[in-house]
């Protein structure tokens, strides 16, 4: 029987490899506390894999970023704050699996995430199970702040009611009240549908529309549809990089001649990647990096263009928030506790450099959802620089948008 | 060297070499949320271990021991996992009765398909088995209303076992932990007896000559399709405990990419032996989830570099090296 | 309504011809060398990101014309590996290709990033063809322009030049085709090659639809599967009718009941295991 090379393993190579690796492990959760004190140790799911990649990676850096500014300003109750990013790769068992790592093998204080709603639910579930308090910077889903919240859950970024009725006016306004809906078919396309519907209904209009598959690719039996309902508004509900497509076919076949286009959400990341006859349309933004009025934008904007060569966008703002309650929430409450925590979370409101923007922003006690204002306006080709590619028109106060907390659905239940 | 030789030459060890690595792998596995956790690793990851064990050996029945390629075994996985998360839902707050009607689901399932296609071989086969599963995995995550959709299956989780006074609480990751490994004790044990048995020794001997076989009267579509059938059973068992596990069900389970993954287990850990797959399972879900947070956005290149590597220059898997050297 | 009609089986199969020119590319390499591969649609994300580069030096045409002959470059270097595993139990090339996937699909994250791309066509071809036909760009007719082309080339290749009547004798029996002579290795890689090709300008083609990412080809590996299934394992022309039909269902059924347009395909896959196991166009015995 000859030994052929392939068969022959070098046993040690993988013993050393395997021993190396383990001694990583090991060793990774020791190397920290050599430099004193415990730090204050977040952790944040994301996934940095996927086709959700790019927002889930601006909001790590907007939390990095914060992670940075706050050690330099002391910390977090004098202890420096550690980042610990993990993917859950768009897989609710990978988010769940990294969660309760985070949880039992990192032992962290507190939990941020995810983009995808789905697993921010799930996550909330573990986070929930084991009383650790959770930030949900940017997952949509209405049941978060809804019929599934949880008292150590928060959300910084708007539900699908307050982005759909703040805009619903201002369409309906400027072009009218005959609409024509592209809307994704799962959870988030529906709410968001319905929330639209409900707005409209209010102002007398009427619609049609299309669910289409998720990740849907050809839109032209769709947009021969609208094109034949002759809609004032043609509303592009999906999300992600579906929304860029679905414009670009809009375009090309020259439909934003003949109706409005708009609708709710459209994320800085995926405008930067349309053609510029594509960027058009009314839109919402949860956060814009063009405030003229307010002074600490500007400046915040200036100091992270400076470290991390790019403009933030909304999902930058979610990450920086969320880093940024926890350390606000943390000095109020004088401890890390999670049912403290969370009290004093309630009506907090955020000081002006973290809300970076006009009026107050606060985090509701009903449901746990902040209330930032909501931003409607126009998206363009870029005016005065790459990144000037939407103009904000009109800002409703989230509060209005949102309506009143027994609408959601949530029955808040406060640990004993 | 041959089969035969081989037995034999096993066979002359001494009863303690050869019952040595089962007792020190099962204490290993019993002792595990003690050592474990001081590795860097955490009790739901040894949860997990098992749970994708389990699934790799069910589909090692069909794979390694019957030599036949199934890619679409995370098909009955994720029917497993959402007929429990379902009937933990929608029925009754009982974690037996889910486990039972999931593995029912999932297995019934694979015996239906297994009828359809077990004339097919080859990459055919391969083929068909993966867009059987990638139907399931399409009606999972469309029927919003019933599965949850894209977002997944939520709203359950795990009941305390038995009754009143003698309820065993499995909410907590250790208690899990045993819980899962007496199921996986279980079915590895039944399925240890299935493979000694001479149906066992058909499936193998189909496995080496499948025309020879033929010839000497086995009824060789039937056995295959018992052989597909059983491992489907075991895989979704494996995956009613996924969703116990993770008090979710999500359509991902049911993703090709899924199957991919439990094949990967098996031939990493060893396709020809038993234990192999289990072996496989902790390498890669340890390996997956060390890689995932040492480079959270690279870690994917580097995991399908080190299937590539192990293709190309370890295909018989670590414990068939192992066997191969340890037998010469 | 009849108009209707026409202009969405029209659609159809401008759609279908898309699916055709990706399912062609996996249904070569899967005859000749019984190999999924499981990173087609990353190969065709390769071939959009290769002409996002060049178009940048060498303008749009050039781009369009180099891309896929890179793709295919690269694919050459991976059939190289593959060559490892052609002796071994089928599923070693199986995990190979799927080990690549992965491979790819991380590389081109990181080197790329998680953004979406645009890349700049060339503008007469973004308009639509007349104002009625608003759906039909220059840019449709023109990727419906080049799929015939390249099919006919395809097949024209494969019936009269002396290496594609090889390829066509190798999909039937390797073995005789080795001992009569020929260099069975280049072969393979010449096939594995064209279907790397296919792949790359099936994603040079696709910029003009959709918006370039690492994800862009994954999404269109499963219909290609099933048009190779529907239309006959081991035959190329089943492969062509596969994907027309299923274009031109998916496209009926998103006017009808958008929803569904996705899973149409897989009841039409249930539809042919069931009644036709053999698919449309297949031979009984073919890769059995």
């Amino acid at each position: 029987m000859s030994k052929t090379p392939s068969s022959r393993i070098p046993r040690r190579t993988i013993l050393r490899a395997g021993v190396a690796a383990g001694a990583l492990q090991i060793t990774s959760p020791f190397i920290l506390t050599a430099l004193g004190e415990t730090p204050v140790k977040i952790g944040m799911v994301n996934p940095l894999t996927g086709v959700l990649s790019a927002l889930a990676q601006s909001e790590v850096d907007g939390a990095k970023y914060a992670e940075a500014e706050i050690n330099k300003k002391g910390g977090i109750l004098g202890r420096p704050v550690e980042l610990l990013v993990e993917d859950s790769a768009n897989d609710v068992g990978t988010g769940v699996q990294k969660t309760r790592k985070l949880i039992d093998r990192d032992q962290v204080d507190v939990i941020l995430g995810d983009v995808n709603s789905g697993i921010a639910a799930a996550m909330g579930q573990v986070t929930n199970e084991k009383k650790v308090f959770h930030i949900v910077p940017g997952g949509h889903t209405d049941t978060i702040t809804g019929t599934d919240c949880h008292w150590n859950v928060f959300r910084v970024c708007n539900d699908t009611t307050m982005d759909t009725s703040a805009i619903t006016p201002e369409l309906v306004k400027r072009f009218g009240k005959k609409w024509f809906f592209i809307t994704p078919d799962y959870a988030y396309g529906h709410s968001l549908q319905d929330g639209f519907i409900k707005a409209l209904k209010k102002l007398g209009g009427t619609y049609d529309g299309d669910y289409l598959p998720i990740n849907n690719q050809d839109f032209s039996a769709t947009l021969i549809k609208a094109k034949g309902y002759k809609p004032d508004v043609l509303l592009n509900n999906m999300g992600g990089l579906t929304q860029i497509n679905c414009m670009k076919q809009i375009v090309q076949f020259g439909l934003q001649k003949d109706m409005a286009l708009g609708g709710a959400l459209f994320e800085f990341e995926t405008v930067k990647a349309l053609q510029p006859e594509a960027q058009a349309g009314w839109w919402v933004m949860e956060w814009w990096w063009d405030q003229p009025k307010v002074p600490e934008v500007g400046k915040f904007v200036a100091d992270y263009r400076a470290a991390t060569k790019k403009t933030p966008s909304a999902r930058d703002w979610f990450g920086y928030v969320s880093m940024h309650t926890v350390r606000v929430a943390a000095e109020k409450a004088k401890s890390l506790d999670g049912p403290k925590l969370s009290l004093t979370m309630e009506d907090m409101e955020l000081p002006p450099d973290v809300a970076l923007q006009a009026g107050k922003v606060r985090y509701r006690a009903g449901d746990h959802e902040l209330m930032p204002s909501v931003f409607i306006g126009q998206m363009h080709p870029p005016k005065a620089g790459p990144d000037d590619v939407y103009t904000i028109e009109a800002a409703v106060p989230g509060d209005d948008a949102a309506g009143p907390v027994a609408d959601t659905g949530c029955k808040m239940v406060h640990p004993a | 060297m041959s089969s035969a030789t081989a037995i034999a030459a096993r066979d002359e060890q001494p009863l303690y070499r050869r019952w040595l690595p089962l007792a020190v792998m099962s204490l290993a596995l019993i002792t595990a949320p003690l050592w474990f956790p001081r590795l860097g690793g955490y009790t739901a990851l040894a949860s997990g271990v098992l749970v994708f064990g389990l699934a790799a050996m069910g589909l090692n029945l069909l794979l390694g021991f019957t030599g036949v390629l199934s890619f679409g075994h995370a098909a009955y996985f994720g029917l497993g996992a959402y007929g429990a998360g379902l009937m933990l839902k929608y029925v009754a707050p009982s974690t037996p009765l889910a486990i039972l009607v999931g593995t029912l689901l999932g297995g019934l399932a694979g015996t239906l398909f297994g009828l359809l296609i077990v004339r097919r071989r080859g990459v055919y086969f391969a083929m068909c088995t993966i867009a059987f599963g990638q139907i399931f995995y399409y009606i999972a995550y469309k029927w919003n209303d019933f599965t949850g959709g894209f977002d997944g299956l939520r709203g359950f989780h795990r009941e305390p076992i038995g009754f009143g006074a003698l309820a065993f609480d499995i909410t907590n990751d250790t208690p899990f932990y045993y819980f899962t490994l007496l199921v996986f004790a279980i079915a590895v044990a039944l399925m240890g007896l299935l493979l000694r048995s001479p149906f066992g020794r058909t499936l193998r001997a189909i496995r080496e000559n499948e025309r020879r076989a033929r010839f000497l009267g086995i009824p060789v579509e039937r056995h295959i399709w018992l052989s597909f059938s059983i491992s489907c059973f075991f895989t979704a068992l494996a995956g009613t405990l996924y969703a116990l596990l993770n008090n979710f069900a999500d359509p991902l389970a049911l993703h090709y990419s899924q199957s991919g993954y439990f094949v990967i287990m098996a031939v990493l850990g060893g396709m020809r032996s038993f234990w192999g797959p289990l072996l496989g399972a902790a390498v890669f879900w340890v390996l997956k989830d060390f890689l995932s947070s040492a480079l959270p956005t690279e870690w994917m290149a580097f995991l399908g570099a080190i299937f590539m590597l192990s293709v190309l220059f370890f295909p018989r898997g670590m414990l068939g090296m192992l066997k191969r050297r340890g037998v010469e | 309504m009849l108009t209707l009609i026409l202009y969405n089986v029209t659609n159809g199969l401008m759609l279908g011809a898309f699916y055709v020119l990706m399912a062609l590319g996996l249904s070569l390499i899967l005859n000749l060398s019984n190999v999924i591969n499981f990173a087609h649609g990353n190969f065709l994300a390769l071939g959009a990101y290769m002409a996002l580069e060049l178009t940048k030096v060498v303008g749009f045409w050039g781009a369009f014309l180099i891309a896929p002959l890179l793709t295919a470059l690269f694919g050459v270097a991976v059939e190289l590996l593959m060559r490892f595993v052609y002796r071994r139990d089928p599923v070693y090339s199986l995990l190979l290709t799927f080990g690549l996937a992965f491979v790819m699909q991380g590389l081109m994250l990181w080197w790329w990033g998680p953004t979406p791309q645009e890349m700049h066509m060339v503008p007469a071809l973004e308009a639509p063809v007349s104002a009625d036909l608003f759906f039909i760009t220059w840019y449709r007719v023109f990727m419906v322009a080049i799929v015939i082309v390249t099919v006919i080339g395809v097949f024209a290749f494969l019936r009269y030049t002396r290496v594609g009547l090889r390829i066509r004798a190798g999909t039937l029996d390797l073995d005789t085709v080795s001992a009569l002579g020929v260099n069975v290795k280049l072969l393979r890689t010449f096939n594995f090659t064209m279907g790397c090709l296919l792949a790359g300008l099936s994603g040079v083609l696709a910029t003009g639809a959709i918006g370039i990412n690492p994800n862009m080809g994954d999404d269109l590996l499963m219909p290609s599967f099933i048009a190779i299934i529907i239309g006959g394992v081991g035959s190329l022309t089943g492969t062509l009718f596969g994907g027309l039909l299923i274009g031109v269902t998916a496209a009926l059924t998103a006017a009808v009941y958008p929803a569904a347009s996705e899973v149409v395909i897989f009841v039409m896959l249930v539809l042919v295991l069931l009644i036709r196991p053999r698919g449309l166009m297949g031979e009984e015995g073919m890769l059995t």
